[in-house]
């Protein structure tokens, strides 16, 4: 799968209240959700995520809540994958779940700087910045996490297997 | 082996497993709460499953907005109790029968040593305290469990945390924990196990455990875990008549780190804004003026704790201009603070008794705060607009030093308090 898109950069360990405030979670719109996300950090964020993007981070990415909530704001604001020094390991799996590519790279986020184009391909986890010239690898995905991210999520992964059958 | 590689191992069928292995594990029990649960069940629809994978392995709590403060809220617990009814699901704690998710689910006899439980709530590596492997995931993740009863987990290398020495007065479980996350780091232990053992611990009641384990995720652990031994057994055994598997670590076994720690001489301890590493002895922060305290959550809203908070409020007025909202964990906790005079005490003294509930701490329901606002609370999390406002400061301590600001309207360390008889 390659992935295109501007970065946005972020620091270290952006929380899940900072992603989508706890306010916010008595609605199940993945669009409602993703009108606040970010809100804690960048009111800007939803206007810039918009066309798509592709998120940079630093260190403890997703840290606090278990809120699923938070991946999918990201997701549906337009992130089309998230790359970070380290995840914080509920929002890495949820991410997953949900069918948001996220990728593990140590250091990344001191290289990028917002509005760089890069290209990103999940099946071996090479990271381009287009705008520097520069290439990074990131710890691969195994290949059952790959086919979850392929079939758009857990959800219509599980129905492939299950048949849909109760 | 160590305990989470056993419990793993015996979870997947297997003989072994090692860390950095990816298992298929069968799940012993599953819970949501009203934030995570209607998503869940939202996900478990568009599987197309009919029926759960076992209904009595599902616990379902409303805790985080209760009694529902808003419409909206009260139409995703509805979507709750039309679940549970419709799937037969003899385990809903509904408003009036239940408390905070975690002490529910411990105090029900949900958790059992040995057992690999998930949750829909981060803080659910609590129940490590009954020497379960317990952590917590989100509601896609929770409905395949639902469908399944299964889940892929890497199985996590462990750090083992051995503690000697006694605490002094007014020095607690959580002035421990908090000293841990102060040097580890908020990062220092993702995807790790974090094994507690030694005399310490064994001398630790369960709700000290309990307060222990609960944090570990604040270093982004995957759970906190405690050896089960004979206090584990009697509470357990109190609570529930099925039976566990006792499972211990070797003597032998592999850890990726050792930690050795003595508690005589630790001091008060209180995480500063906005972050929970960023832990300070109490009494360097002194004098620092306070708006609101908060005494409840699932870290620190027991009984032990509401009682130490009472030994400090008794005959004593809680400061003008502070606000003390105590929030007993559950409908348990509260009928004992209420039999033994506990909330007697605590009313008498100018504080504000919830109902249990999450409450203040999640920051979405009730004594949310307002810009420039100080609050100090025994919770968990002191990340910015957490309780309220961006422009707020939460600091997290313990019952002691919480009740102890609230009467002095400064953050004061209660040794210090005590000695000065406010």
């Amino acid at each position: 799968m390659r992935i295109q898109g501007l970065a946005i950069v972020y620091g270290d360990n952006v929380n899940t209240d900072l992603i989508i405030p706890s306010k916010y979670l008595t609605t199940l719109d993945p669009m409602e959700l993703a009108s606040h996300a970010m809100e804690g950090l960048d009111r800007d964020f939803a206007k810039k995520a918009e066309k798509g993007v592709i998120l940079v981070a630093g260190r403890n990415f997703g840290c606090g809540s278990s809120r699923e909530q938070a991946p999918i704001a990201l997701k549906y604001a337009g992130v089309r994958c998230v790359i970070a020094d380290s995840f914080a390991r509920i929002f890495y799996r949820n991410a997953i779940n949900i069918g948001l590519p996220v990728l593990e790279c140590q250091g990344i986020s001191g290289h990028i700087d917002d509005g760089d184009i890069l290209e990103v391909y999940l099946e071996d986890g090479r990271i381009i910045n287009r705008s520097k010239n520069e290439t990074f690898t990131a710890i691969p995905l195994p290949d059952f996490i790959l086919q979850i991210l392929s079939d758009g999520g857990l959800i219509e992964h599980l129905k492939k297997r299950m048949g849909g059958k109760g | 082996m160590n305990i989470s590689e056993k419990i793993l191992a015996a979870a997947s069928g297997k003989d072994q497993v090692k860390p950095g292995e990816i298992v298929e594990a069968k799940v012993d029990m599953a819970m949501v709460n009203d934030i995570t649960g209607p998503l869940a069940i939202q996900a478990f629809r568009k599987i197309g499953v009919k029926k759960v994978w076992d209904k009595e392995k599902i616990v379902m709590v409303l805790d985080h907005q209760v009694p529902a403060d808003t419409t909206k809220s009260a139409e995703l617990h509805k979507i709750m109790r039309e679940f549970a009814k419709e799937q037969g699901l003899p385990f809903l704690y509904d408003v009036g029968f239940g408390g905070i998710c975690h002490q529910v689910m411990v105090e029900k006899g949900h958790v059992r040593p040995g057992e690999l439980i998930v949750g829909a709530d981060s803080h659910t590596c609590t129940y490590g305290a009954l020497g379960a492997f317990a952590t917590g995931i989100g509601s896609t993740e929770m409905a395949a469990v639902f469908a399944t009863g299964k889940l892929w987990l890497r199985v996590p290398s462990s750090i083992r945390i051995n503690v000697k020495g006694r605490f002094k007065r007014f020095v607690t479980p959580k002035d421990l924990i908090l000293h841990l996350v102060g040097n580890l780091g908020s990062d220092g232990a993702i995807y790790k196990a974090i094994e507690f053992a030694g005399p310490t611990i064994t001398s630790m009641s369960v709700g000290g455990r309990m307060t222990l384990c609960n944090m570990t995720v604040e270093m982004g652990a995957k759970t906190g875990i405690i050896e089960p031994d004979e206090t584990t057994f009697a509470y357990v055994e109190a609570r529930t008549d099925k039976s566990f598997m006792i499972l211990g670590s070797d003597s032998d076994a592999k850890y990726e780190k050792k930690i050795e720690m003595d508690v005589d001489d630790l001091e008060p301890q209180i995480a500063c804004p906005h972050s929970v590493d960023n832990v300070k002895k109490v009494r360097e922060v002194e004098g620092v003026e306070i708006d609101q305290a908060f005494i409840g959550s699932c870290t620190n809203g027991r009984l032990e704790d509401l009682e130490i908070a009472a030994e400090i409020l008794k005959g004593r007025k809680v400061s003008r201009g502070v606000r003390l909202i105590i929030t007993p964990a559950s409908q348990e906790v509260y009928m004992h603070a209420l039999q033994w005079g506990i909330l007697e005490t605590m009313v008498k003294a100018g504080a504000y008794i919830t109902s249990p509930t999450c409450g203040a701490c999640f920051g979405g329901h009730m004594g949310l705060l307002a810009n420039g606002e100080v609050c100090i609370s025994t919770s968990n999390r002191n990340f910015v607009g957490r309780m309220g406002s961006p422009d707020a400061k939460i600091y997290l301590a313990s019952p002691a030093t919480v009740a102890a600001s609230a009467i002095a309207g400064k953050i004061i360390d209660p040794r210090d308090f005590w000695e000065a008889k406010y």
